[in-house]
C-alpha cells in the first residue's frame, strides 16, 4: 500500500537534510510503529507523507498503492485514502466540529466522484461513532478543536479518521497530552478500524501506546534513517534500554 | 405550466397596467444634459411632477453643495470626480441591453450558476432586454408574487412604494421625515444626494403594525431603474416592527460609476427596524480599473423611548466603499447595533463602520465588524462612540476583528470614542489575525481544496454577522463572501 523509497528532504531554506534515505513498506492490514528520539524526523516524515508546504523532498519516493505521491496536493492524497492524524490538531474558530465533519466527508467524495451525503445520513453516522468514542453531540456544536482538552482534541482526530475511512491512517503522536482513561478510549477507536485492507502507521514516543495498538512490525528511525526493524519485542526493548544503542548507528 | 385562461388574462391585464402608468415609453428618451446646474435639478422634479416644496429644498441643497468640499480624511485614493462630467438623470433603458444571456460575459453568468440564481433572474441582473426575457408562464409568477405581497401588505397598513410616487401619495409623510435623519446640508455626498436623487424605497409602518414579511427590494420592479442616487426612507410608528433588505447578493450590472446613497430610518417609541444589505457591485477588474465608487448615508434615528435599529451588512463588491450606517440613540432605552462583514480583494478599498450617538438614558449599543483583506485591498473600520453629557449609563459594546488573506493587503482600525458623562461604560476589543498556513494544511489535509478551506475557515470567521442576517440572506451570504475571495490563496 505505502513504499516510501530512499526518501531524502528537507523543510523550507534550511538544506540540512532530516530524511537521509528513508525506506519503508506498509503492505495493507499491517499496523507499523515508528519510534525515536526527539529531533529523529518523525513528525517530518509525517508531514511529507501528508504533502505539507515547505516540505521538500530531493530524493527519492513515495508510492501510495503504486502511484507516486509527490506531485499530489494535500487534499488529492487524502481523497486518494491518506489520513493524518496531528499531534497538535488545529483550532478553526466558528466553525462547528459537525460542520467540519460533514464538510470533510463531502469534499472527499466529491473529489471522488461520488455524490454527497445526505444530511440523515451523515447524523446517523455520526452518532454512532461519536458514541463510540465517548464524544457528546455537545461537543460536536463547539468550534472545531477550540477549548478542547488534550483528550477531546486526540479522540476528535480518531472520529474524523473512522468517519472517513481512509485506507492509510498516519497518526503522529497520538498518545501525547492523554492520562490512562483517554489514552484506552483513543486506542479502542484505533483498534475498531483496523481491517484487513487498511493500513496504519503510528508514530510514537514511548511504548505505552503499542501496549493498547499492537503493532506488527516496529521501527527506529533515528537522524533520518530507519536504522532497525523488528517484531513488537522491538518497543519493549526500547523502553527498557532507550534509544542511546541506536543514536549512533546512523551517523 | 398550461397557459389558462385565467393566465392569459392576468399577463394581458399587467401589460395594460403597464402601458397605463406608462413608465416604459415615457421615460425611454429623456436624459438630462451633462453635468450639473440648476435647470438640471428642476429638469428632475419635473420630470418626477413633484411638488413646487420638493423642488425647492432640492435646490437649497444644490446651492449648499456648491459651498461644499469633498471629505478627504477616509483612508480611500481616487482620481478626481469630475462632477460636470456626469450625467445626473438618465434612464437607463436608453443604454441597450444585451439581447439575451449569449451575450453576456461569461464569467457573470458562471457566477450567476454559483449563486443558484434561476434563469429568469439572471436575465434580469444581467439587463437583458426585457422584450427578449423568456417565458410568459414565468413571469407570470414572478408579477403574481408581487401582487399577492402588496395585497398583504395593504391589508397590513403598511405603505411600501418608490418615493417618487411616495412624493405623488404621501407628500405630507415624505414632508415630515425626509432630511430630518441626515439635513440637507450634513456631508458632501448627502448633499449631492439631496439635490438629485433619482428614486429609492418609502417604507411606512402604522402604529401597533408588524410588518408581516421582509421588505425587499427585490419586489419593488422599478428597483433595477432607481440609478445612482438612491434615497430611502423608512418610518416605524409606535409600536411598529419592519425588517427590510436592501440589495442583492448577485453582481450587478452598472453603468454608473459615482453612487452617493443616502438611507434614513426613524424608529418612534417600542419601534424597531432592522435593515440588512448585501451590497456586490462590480468592483473593477484585476488590475483596479473600473470600479463603483460607493459613498453612503445611512443612518437610524432612535427617536422614541425604547426604540431599537439595527444595521446589518455584507460588502464584497465596489472599488471604493465610503460608508458608516449610524444609530442616533434619542430616545431613552434606545438601543442600536451594527453588524458588518466588509470583505476586500483586488484593489478594492473599503473605509467603513459606524456612529452611535447616545444622546438618551440608558441607551445602549452593540458594534461587531468583520472585515477580510485579500489581494492589494485596503480594509479600514471607522467607528465613533459618544455618550453626550445627558445620556445616562450610556453602554457599547464593540468588536472589531480582521482577517488578512496573502501579504500584500491591509487592515486598519480606527475607533473614536468620546464620553461627556462619567456613568458611560464602553468597551472595545480588536483583533487582527491571518488565516495560517497550519490552519490550511489541516483543514486540506482532511480533504478540503484550497478555495473550500479559506471559505470554511472566513464563514467561521464572520458566523457572528451572519447569524443576524434572515435565513434566506444568510445562505446566500456564506456562498457570496466564498466567491468574492476566490483566487485570494495560491
Amino acid at each position: 500500500m505505502l513504499e516510501i523509497k530512499n526518501l531524502h528532504a528537507h523543510v523550507g531554506d534550511d538544506e540540512t537534510e532530516i530524511l537521509r534515505g528513508v525506506n519503508l513498506t506498509v503492505k495493507p492490514g499491517e499496523v507499523h510503529a515508528i519510534m525515536g528520539p526527539n529531533g529523529s524526523g518523525k513528525s517530518t516524515l509525517s508531514y511529507i507523507l501528508a504533502g505539507k508546504d515547505d516540505y521538500e523532498v530531493t530524493e527519492g519516493d513515495i508510492l501510495f498503492n503504486g502511484e507516486s505521491m509527490l506531485e499530489m496536493e494535500p487534499d488529492e492524497r487524502a481523497a486518494a485514502g491518506l489520513f493524518l492524524a496531528f499531534q497538535y490538531p488545529i483550532e478553526i474558530p466558528g466553525v462547528a466540529t459537525m460542520t467540519f465533519l460533514k464538510t470533510a466527508l463531502n469534499a472527499q467524495r466529491k473529489a471522488r466522484g461520488e455524490d454527497e451525503l445526505s444530511t440523515p445520513a451523515f447524523m446517523k453516522q455520526v452518532k454512532e461513532k461519536a458514541a463510540e468514542l465517548n464524544i457528546t453531540m455537545d461537543m460536536l456544536k463547539r468550534p472545531l478543536n477550540v477549548g478542547f482538552s488534550g483528550g477531546e482534541k486526540k479522540r476528535s482526530e480518531i472520529l474524523q479518521m473512522s468517519l472517513l475511512e481512509p485506507k492509510l491512517c498516519v497518526m503522529d503522536e497520538t498518545d501525547s497530552g492523554l492520562d490512562i482513561d483517554a489514552l484506552k478510549i483513543v486506542a479502542e477507536g484505533v483498534n475498531r478500524l483496523r481491517s484487513p485492507d487498511r493500513a496504519m502507521v503510528v508514530i510514537t514516543h514511548y511504548q505505552r501506546l503499542l501496549d493498547h495498538i499492537v503493532p506488527d512490525v516496529v521501527h527506529v528511525l533515528s537522524r533520518g534513517k530507519i536504522v532497525k526493524t523488528g517484531g513488537k519485542e522491538l518497543a519493549l526493548e526500547l523502553e527498557k534500554n532507550g534509544y542511546a544503542d541506536y543514536v549512533g548507528q546512523a551517523a | 405550466m398550461p397557459a389558462v385562461q385565467e393566465t392569459i388574462d392576468r399577463v394581458r391585464s399587467i401589460d395594460v397596467d403597464q402601458y397605463k402608468y406608462g413608465f416604459v415609453t415615457e421615460i425611454e428618451s429623456d436624459k438630462a444634459p451633462k453635468g450639473l446646474n440648476e435647470d438640471v435639478i428642476r429638469f428632475i422634479s419635473e420630470k418626477k411632477g413633484e411638488p413646487e416644496w420638493m423642488l425647492e429644498w432640492r435646490l437649497e441643497a444644490y446651492r449648499r453643495w456648491l459651498t461644499m468640499a469633498e471629505p478627504t480624511w477616509a483612508r480611500v485614493s481616487y482620481p478626481q470626480i469630475e462632477f460636470n462630467e456626469l450625467y445626473y438623470y438618465s434612464a437607463p433603458k436608453n443604454t441597450p441591453g444585451p439581447k439575451s444571456l449569449d451575450e453576456v460575459d461569461p464569467e457573470l453568468l458562471a457566477t450567476y450558476e454559483k449563486l443558484g440564481i434561476p434563469l429568469r433572474e439572471q436575465e434580469i441582473l444581467a439587463g437583458v432586454e426585457p422584450k427578449n426575457r423568456v417565458a410568459v408562464d414565468a413571469v407570470f409568477d414572478s408579477v403574481s408574487v408581487v401582487t399577492t405581497f402588496k395585497e398583504e401588505l395593504k391589508k397590513a397598513g403598511v405603505i411600501f412604494c418608490s418615493i417618487s410616487e411616495a412624493l405623488r401619495e404621501h407628500p405630507e409623510l415624505v414632508r415630515k421625515y425626509l432630511g430630518s435623519v441626515v439635513p440637507v446640508s450634513d456631508n458632501f455626498y448627502a448633499t449631492l444626494n439631496s439635490a438629485v436623487f433619482s428614486d429609492g424605497s418609502f417604507v411606512y409602518v402604522p402604529e401597533g403594525v408588524r410588518c408581516p414579511m421582509e421588505l425587499s427590494t427585490y419586489f419593488r420592479i422599478n428597483e433595477q431603474n432607481t440609478g445612482q442616487f438612491e434615497r430611502t426612507l423608512i418610518i416605524a410608528e409606535k409600536g411598529a416592527y419592519v425588517s427590510y433588505l436592501e440589495g442583492c447578493t448577485a453582481p450587478q450590472r452598472d453603468e454608473n460609476q459615482l453612487h452617493a446613497a443616502v438611507v434614513e430610518l426613524i424608529a418612534h417609541d417600542d419601534a424597531e427596524i432592522k435593515y440588512s444589505t448585501v451590497q456586490n457591485w462590480y468592483p473593477g477588474d484585476k488590475n483596479g480599473k473600473g470600479g463603483i465608487y460607493n459613498f453612503v448615508t445611512k443612518r437610524g434615528d432612535c427617536r422614541g423611548r425604547n426604540s431599537k435599529i439595527s444595521w446589518t451588512q455584507v460588502e464584497t463588491g465596489s472599488a471604493i466603499t465610503w460608508k458608516y450606517p449610524s444609530c442616533i440613540l434619542r430616545g431613552d432605552n434606545s438601543r442600536g447595533e451594527f453588524y458588518s462583514i466588509a470583505v476586500s480583494n483586488g484593489h478594492q478599498q473599503i473605509d467603513s463602520g459606524t456612529k452611535m450617538i447616545h444622546l438618551g438614558k440608558n441607551t445602549s449599543s452593540r458594534i461587531i465588524s468583520k472585515g477580510i483583506s485579500a489581494g492589494k485591498s485596503e480594509n479600514t473600520y471607522r467607528g465613533l462612540v459618544s455618550a453626550h453629557r445627558k445620556a445616562t449609563n450610556a453602554r457599547n459594546f464593540t468588536q472589531c476583528d480582521s482577517l488578512l488573506i496573502g501579504q500584500d493587503c491591509g487592515a486598519h482600525t480606527v475607533p473614536y470614542m468620546e464620553s461627556k458623562n462619567s456613568t458611560a461604560v464602553f468597551e472595545h476589543e480588536a483583533t487582527t489575525s491571518k488565516i495560517s498556513d497550519d490552519q490550511m494544511f489541516y483543514c486540506q489535509q482532511r480533504g478540503l481544496s484550497e478555495e473550500e478551506a479559506v471559505a470554511l475557515i472566513v464563514n467561521g470567521f464572520v458566523k457572528d454577522v451572519i447569524q443576524q442576517l434572515p435565513m434566506e440572506f444568510a445562505v446566500e451570504a456564506q456562498k457570496l463572501i466564498s466567491i468574492s475571495l476566490e483566487g485570494s490563496v495560491g
